[in-house]
């Protein structure tokens, strides 16, 4: 690379760097103003935090929509990534016609629009008495197409000598699936849990459709909720945003190293 | 004898565990996909408000082609997908092969800032961009503050600035996902085969269509197909964005679906019979575009 065509490289690199830091940090910023200094177009960071919190916690039950928040998509992460990668590992460690065939009947299920099956969804969640619930936030996308596809592809990696001395030194397969294979594969569980959580945590058109109690709402529909209005305050919208974002970004930034090298087994 | 015997139902011991091991995920599967893909399609021959639902036949099908607000429902998801999806996907390729470049520095800075956008949620973002574009808005206040307006301007109250303002901030949230997947592609490609290619006085363009492209095939279709689904499944941004607004102007049909099923008197039957349509529509999408990507082979 010539250092003309180089610079151009920074530039272009730096210019789209800033665009996409520049409406979180804008968040920032906002959240910590007031609504007049917000409209005022105010780049730098405010005193209004306090006061913001405050008032955002008198209009909005924060914690129960925190806390609701939470329990789904921890119990989603670690149900779902059990379920997934069990089952990725054996239709690829045990993998036989049947199986093969069944793998390519589950991936059909990656097309299938969640518009679709919302409809039956919900009746069979009303009349199973699980609308508001933990149970019924999971049940749909607790187990993914997309996850069992990584644990499969990963699984690939995993070497069968190993298993075959692990039977004679008398495990059973359940336990060489927890004592030799989860240890190994921590760069793939890593993504899958970046990948789970995020998507649970994210999640907006089902809980919508189930979470009818305010009790039972989540994060996004919290924010979702507040905007509504004709005067929108614009620093206690954003530090609820800024709140529904914290989490996310934090395991992203946890799991980030793993997370690259787990999509990279995933696409190879 | 006894020794191959003891063998054989060693292998069938092995094999109904790993039976045992993906059953639970495919009885998920199966009774949270496609189980209820069948239910809708019962569904979406019968039509009535709320439980009382009688069969109609395929009047359902007949009638959201004559809906003026589901054919703009699906023109909507059409201009997404045909002016965002590509810029996208150009975008996250070019980012992606400048990352890849070995004398480039401070790349995992760039890479974390351009992917950052992915950690926020869907709502939180159509939020922020709601915001943005508010007629009180930041863009608004620059526009001012630069002569180019005089008073602000309702980006989310005309129909096409108001479209223009999703296809920004889904191709700001995006196109960092995208540029992920192309970056592990990349990876799996010999380094040595661009220096080689520069030896031979390729041009940087020469080998980003002559050697990327064409390797990175695999992945783009990937990626093609998923943001295909993606974007014909448009909900969040439709309904915390633009309201579906002005007056349906930027509704999606996920959205349009929403509203029919759980927002006006229920017609679930009818719901149904759209959510179809898009069911077909992904499948024909994807079904061309892997027969485009085998072609080129």
């Amino acid at each position: 690379m010539t250092k003309g065509k180089k610079l151009l490289a920074y530039v272009f690199l730096t210019v789209v760097s800033l665009l996409s830091v520049f409406p979180l940090y804008w968040m920032m910023v906002a959240a910590t103003n007031k609504s007049v200094a917000v409209s005022r177009g105010t780049l730098m960071f405010g005193t209004e935090l306090i006061n913001n919190t405050k008032k955002l916690f008198a209009s909005q039950n924060v914690y129960g929509a925190m806390g609701n928040s939470f329990k789904y998509s921890i119990v989603m992460t670690l149900v779902s990534l059990f379920i997934c990668s069990i089952a990725g590992y054996g239709f690829e460690i045990f993998h036989d016609k049947a199986k093969d065939r069944v793998m390519s009947i589950i991936l059909l299920a990656m097309m299938v629009p969640f518009a679709a099956i919302m409809i039956p969804l919900y009746q069979m969640f009303s009349k199973a008495d699980l609308l508001n619930s933990t149970l019924g936030f999971i049940l749909p996308s607790i187990s993914t197409p997309f996850l069992i596809m990584m644990f499969r592809q990963s699984a690939r990696s995993f070497p069968v000598d190993i298993m075959e001395a692990a039977r004679l030194d008398g495990l059973n397969e359940f336990q060489i699936f927890c004592l030799m294979f989860v240890p190994t594969m921590r760069s793939t569980y890593a993504a899958a849990m970046t990948i789970t959580f995020m998507n649970a945590w994210n999640s907006y058109l089902w809980p919508k459709v189930i979470m009818s109690d305010a009790s039972s709402i989540t994060m996004p529909m919290m924010v979702a909720n507040l905007k509504s209005g004709y005067v929108t305050d614009y620093g206690t919208l954003m530090l609820a945003v800024l709140l529904c974002t914290i989490p996310t970004v934090i395991v992203f930034f946890l799991l980030q190293k793993s997370f690259a090298e787990g999509i990279t087994g995933a696409v190879k | 004898m006894d020794n191959s015997k003891r063998k054989l139902s060693l292998g069938q011991k092995q094999s109904l565990a790993g039976w045992a091991f993906l059953t639970p995920a495919v009885l998920f599967i199966a009774v949270m996909s496609f189980l209820p893909m069948i239910q809708a399609l019962f569904l979406s021959f019968k039509s009535g408000a709320g439980a009382n639902l009688s069969w109609t036949g395929v009047t359902n099908y007949v009638r959201m082609f004559q809906d003026p607000v589901f054919m703009q429902a699906l023109k909507n998801n059409f201009i997404y997908l045909i002016i965002q999806v590509p810029i996208m996907l150009i975008l996250a390729l070019i980012l992606a092969s400048l990352l890849n470049n070995k004398d480039l520095r401070f790349k995992g800075l760039f890479r974390t800032a351009i992917f950052l956008p992915c950690a926020t949620s869907l709502v939180s973002y159509a939020v922020i961009f709601r915001s943005l574009f508010a007629v009180d808005g930041l863009v608004n206040t620059v526009l001012i503050k630069l002569g180019f307006l005089s008073t602000g301007y309702n980006f989310l109250g005309h129909p096409n600035s108001a479209r223009i303002v999703i296809i920004l901030a889904l191709i700001w949230r995006w196109t960092g996902y995208n540029m992920v997947f192309y970056l592990s592609g990349l990876q799996n490609i010999e380094y040595s085969i661009y220096e080689s290619a520069k030896i031979d006085g390729a041009s940087p363009i020469q080998s980003f269509w002559g050697i990327t492209v064409p390797l990175l095939k695999p992945t783009i279709l990937l990626t093609a197909i998923m943001s295909t689904n993606g974007t014909l499944q448009l909900f969040d941004e439709s309904v915390n964005l633009t309201y579906g607004g002005p007056s349906n102007a930027t509704i999606t049909m996920s959205h349009y679906i929403y509203n029919v099923s759980f927002k006006y008197v229920p017609n679930f039957g009818y719901a149904a019979a759209m959510s179809y349509l898009i069911l077909f529509l992904v499948a024909v999408l994807a079904f061309l575009q892997m027969k485009v990507g085998d072609k080129r082979d």
